[in-house]
C-alpha cells in the first residue's frame, strides 16, 4: 500500500515537471510561487502541530528571499544551489538564535513576539538605503552551474526546484511526523507539563520544531524571491506572516500534504477573487477564512477524511 | 535644551495617540480575552467617518467650532454601530474558543472590514485639516507645535481619567475587574457575564473609533492606515501586559517617547526601536510590565 503511493507520488512529481514545459508560464509561475508558500506554511504546521501559532514566520521568508538577493549580487553568482544553500544557512543561524528566546514562550505571546521579530527585520530593512528601503531590489534569474530552461516565456528551474523541494521536503516531513521527536509536538499542545514528567525536554522539541520552520520558510522565501525576481520588506510585514497563518489554517495541520496543496489552492483563489473584483478581494478571503473557521475547524483537509468516511458507511 | 524639549513633546504627542488605540484593545482582551486585530479598522472607521463629515461641515459653511463635538460624534455613532454589530451579529457565536483562533477570526474581520471601508468611502484620500489648523501653532524655544497637539494630550489625559475613575471607583467598573479576574466566577456569582461582554466590546469600539475621528484632520485618510496602526497598538499593548489599562498607558508613554528619541536623534531606527523595545520588555518579562499573575493549570 505504502510503496504503491510513493510510486503515485513520483509519478506525480515527475509528471508534474514535465507539464511545466507546456503549460503556459503565468500557471507554472502561480505554482512555484504557491508551493513556495507551501514549504512555509509547512513549516508553520509544525510548530502548529505542538500548539504553536507564528505570527513572524515572515522574519526567515524575508530572510530568505534578501539572502539569496544579497549574495548573488555581492558575489555575482546565479547558482541556484548555492543560492539555495545561503538562504538555509542564513536562517539555521538567525533561528539558533532568535529560538532560544521564543522557545521559552507559549500561546498568544509566541505569536506576538514571533511578530514583533519579523516586525523588526521590517523596520530595519526599510530604513537600509544599501538594501534598496521600501521599494527592495531586483534578483537574478537562477541557473544550474550556467545551464537554464526557458519554456513558455519564463525560466523554468525554479517552477523545477520548487517541485522537487516541495516533494523532498514533504517525504522528509512526513517521516519526521512519525518520529517520536515529531510525534513529541501533539503531545506538547495536549499537555505540556506531563511531557515534561516523561523526560521529554519541551523546550528542545520546540527549539528544534522552530528551527526548522525557518528553514522551511527561507526556503520558500529565497525561491519566491528567484521566481519573482524582485524582493521588498513586505515580506517582512505582518500581514504577509498573516496570510501564512491563514494558509495554514485553512488547509489543515492533518497531513503534510495539506499545506502544499492548500497554498496551491489560496493562490488560485486569490488570484481569482482579484480578478472578479479588485476592490473586494480581501473580503471574500476573509469571508472563507471565517467560514472554515466556522466549519471546518480542522481545515480542508478534513474534509478528505469527511469524505472517505461517508463512503466507508 | 531645543532637542530635549522636542523630544519630550513630539513623544509624549505620540504617546497620547497610542494611548488612545491602546485603550480600546487592552480593555476588550482584558474582559473577554480577544485579541482584535479589527481594532484597526475601528481606528480606520472612525477617521473616515470622522474626516468625510468634517468636510461635508465645512462645505456648507456652519461655525468652525462645533467641528470638534462633530469629531465626537462621528466616533460614538460609528463605534456604536460597528462595535454592536460585530459582536451581537458575530462575535458571540465564537465565544470559548481558543485565543489563538480568536485572533484569527478578528483577522478575518479585519479582512473584511478593510475592503468595507473601500466600497464606502472609495480609494481617494480624505483630508479634514480644518479643525487642526483652527487652533493654530504655539511658539518655544523658536520650536513651532501644533497646539491640535496639545489638545490631543489633554484628551488622553482625560480619557485615561475617566477609564481609571469608572474601572476603579464605580460600581459597574468593580463588576467588570471582576469577570478580568475570573469571568466563570463573576458569572456563578451572578454577573450577566454576556452583557458585560457587549458593554465592553463596544466601548473597545468607540475608544478605536474616537482614536481615529481625532486623529483623521492631523492626516490624510487612506486605506490601510487601520493595518499600521494595529500592529503599533499591539506593541504597546504587549509591553504594558495585555489586559492592564494601566500597563497601556506606560506602553505608550514608553514607545512613545523611545521613538521620539530615535527620530531625532537617529531617524532610520524609528521602527526598529518599537520594536526593539518590546522584545526587550518581553525578554525580561514576558507576561509585560503590568501583567496580572494567573495560575499555572495542569
Amino acid at each position: 500500500m505504502m510503496t504503491k503511493n510513493r510510486i503515485y507520488l513520483l509519478i506525480l512529481a515527475v509528471a508534474m515537471i514535465f507539464a511545466g514545459l507546456v503549460m503556459p508560464y503565468w500557471f507554472s509561475f502561480l505554482v512555484t510561487v504557491a508551493l513556495a508558500k507551501g514549504l512555509v506554511v509547512l513549516g508553520l504546521v509544525i510548530l502548529m502541530r505542538a500548539g504553536l501559532v507564528s505570527f513572524g514566520q515572515g522574519l526567515y521568508y524575508c530572510a530568505g528571499a534578501y539572502a539569496v538577493g544579497a549574495f548573488s549580487d555581492y558575489f555575482k553568482t546565479d547558482n541556484l544551489l548555492l543560492l539555495l544553500l545561503v538562504a538555509i544557512v542564513c536562517a539555521l543561524v538567525i533561528s539558533s538564535i532568535v529560538g532560544l528566546l521564543l522557545s521559552r514562550y507559549r500561546d498568544i505571546f509566541f505569536a506576538m513576539f514571533s511578530m514583533a521579530f519579523s516586525m523588526i527585520l521590517y523596520g530595519i530593512l526599510v530604513k537600509s538605503a544599501a538594501l534598496g528601503s521600501s521599494d527592495g531590489f531586483n534578483v537574478v534569474s537562477p541557473t544550474f552551474f550556467g545551464w537554464t530552461v526557458h519554456a513558455s516565456g519564463g525560466n523554468m528551474l525554479t517552477y523545477w526546484a520548487a517541485i522537487v523541494l516541495a516533494f523532498l521536503v514533504g517525504a522528509v516531513i512526513w517521516r519526521y511526523f512519525k518520529s517520536p521527536m515529531g510525534m513529541a509536538g501533539e503531545a506538547i499542545r495536549e499537555n505540556e507539563i506531563r511531557v515534561e514528567y516523561l523526560g521529554i525536554s519541551v523546550q528542545k522539541v520546540i527549539y528544534i520544531k522552530y528551527i526548522i520552520a525557518a528553514v522551511l520558510a527561507s526556503l520558500g522565501g529565497a525561491i519566491t524571491a528567484m521566481t519573482v525576481g524582485h524582493i521588498d520588506p513586505e515580506m517582512a510585514y505582518w500581514t504577509t506572516s498573516g496570510e501564512f497563518v491563514f494558509i495554514a489554517l485553512m488547509a489543515g495541520t492533518g497531513h503534510v500534504a495539506a499545506p502544499l496543496v492548500g497554498a496551491i489552492i489560496f493562490e488560485l483563489l486569490r488570484t481569482f477573487a482579484f480578478q472578479v473584483s479588485p476592490y473586494t478581494w480581501q473580503m471574500i478571503l476573509g469571508i472563507a477564512l471565517l467560514a472554515i473557521i466556522i466549519f471546518l475547524p480542522n481545515g480542508l483537509w478534513s474534509l478528505k477524511e469527511k469524505l472517505m468516511k461517508g463512503a466507508k458507511s | 535644551m531645543n532637542l530635549a524639549l522636542a523630544v519630550l513633546v513630539d513623544g509624549v504627542v505620540y504617546s497620547s495617540w497610542l494611548f488612545l488605540i491602546a485603550a480600546g484593545l487592552t480593555l476588550i482582551y482584558g474582559v473577554m480575552k480577544i485579541l482584535n486585530m479589527a481594532h484597526g479598522s475601528f481606528y480606520a472607521i472612525g477617521a473616515y467617518a470622522g474626516a468625510s463629515l468634517i468636510g461635508v461641515y465645512f462645505a456648507g459653511g456652519n461655525p468652525p467650532w462645533a467641528s470638534y463635538l462633530l469629531l465626537i460624534g462621528a466616533a460614538l455613532v460609528s463605534g456604536l454601530i460597528i462595535g454592536l454589530l460585530i459582536e451581537r451579529g458575530f462575535l458571540r457565536f465564537m465565544y470559548g474558543r481558543d485565543e489563538v483562533v480568536m485572533i484569527l477570526v478578528t483577522y478575518g474581520i479585519l479582512l473584511i472590514l478593510e475592503d468595507t471601508i473601500k466600497l464606502l468611502w472609495g480609494v481617494d484620500p480624505y483630508f479634514a485639516y480644518q479643525p487642526y489648523t483652527l487652533l493654530g501653532r504655539t511658539k518655544m524655544y523658536g520650536l513651532s507645535f501644533a497646539n491640535y497637539d496639545f489638545m490631543l494630550i489633554a484628551v488622553t489625559a482625560l480619557v485615561a481619567l475617566v477609564l481609571w475613575w469608572s474601572l476603579n471607583r464605580t460600581r459597574a467598573g468593580k463588576i467588570l475587574q471582576s469577570v478580568i479576574h475570573d469571568r466563570e466566577m463573576a458569572g456563578a456569582l451572578g454577573v450577566n457575564v454576556t452583557k458585560i461582554f457587549t458593554i465592553t466590546f463596544v466601548i473597545g469600539a468607540f475608544l478605536g473609533a474616537f482614536a481615529g475621528a481625532l486623529t483623521a484632520p492631523g492626516i490624510s485618510v487612506v486605506p490601510g492606515i487601520g493595518i499600521e496602526v494595529i500592529i503599533l497598538a499591539f506593541a504597546v499593548v504587549v509591553i504594558g501586559g495585555l489586559g492592564s489599562v494601566g500597563g497601556a498607558f506606560v506602553g505608550a508613554l514608553i514607545v512613545g517617547l523611545s521613538r521620539a528619541l530615535s527620530v531625532h536623534l537617529y531617524p532610520d531606527g524609528e521602527l526598529f526601536v518599537i520594536y526593539g523595545v518590546m522584545g526587550l520588555v518581553l525578554a525580561f518579562r514576558p507576561q509585560g510590565l503590568f501583567a496580572i499573575a494567573g495560575a499555572r493549570k495542569i
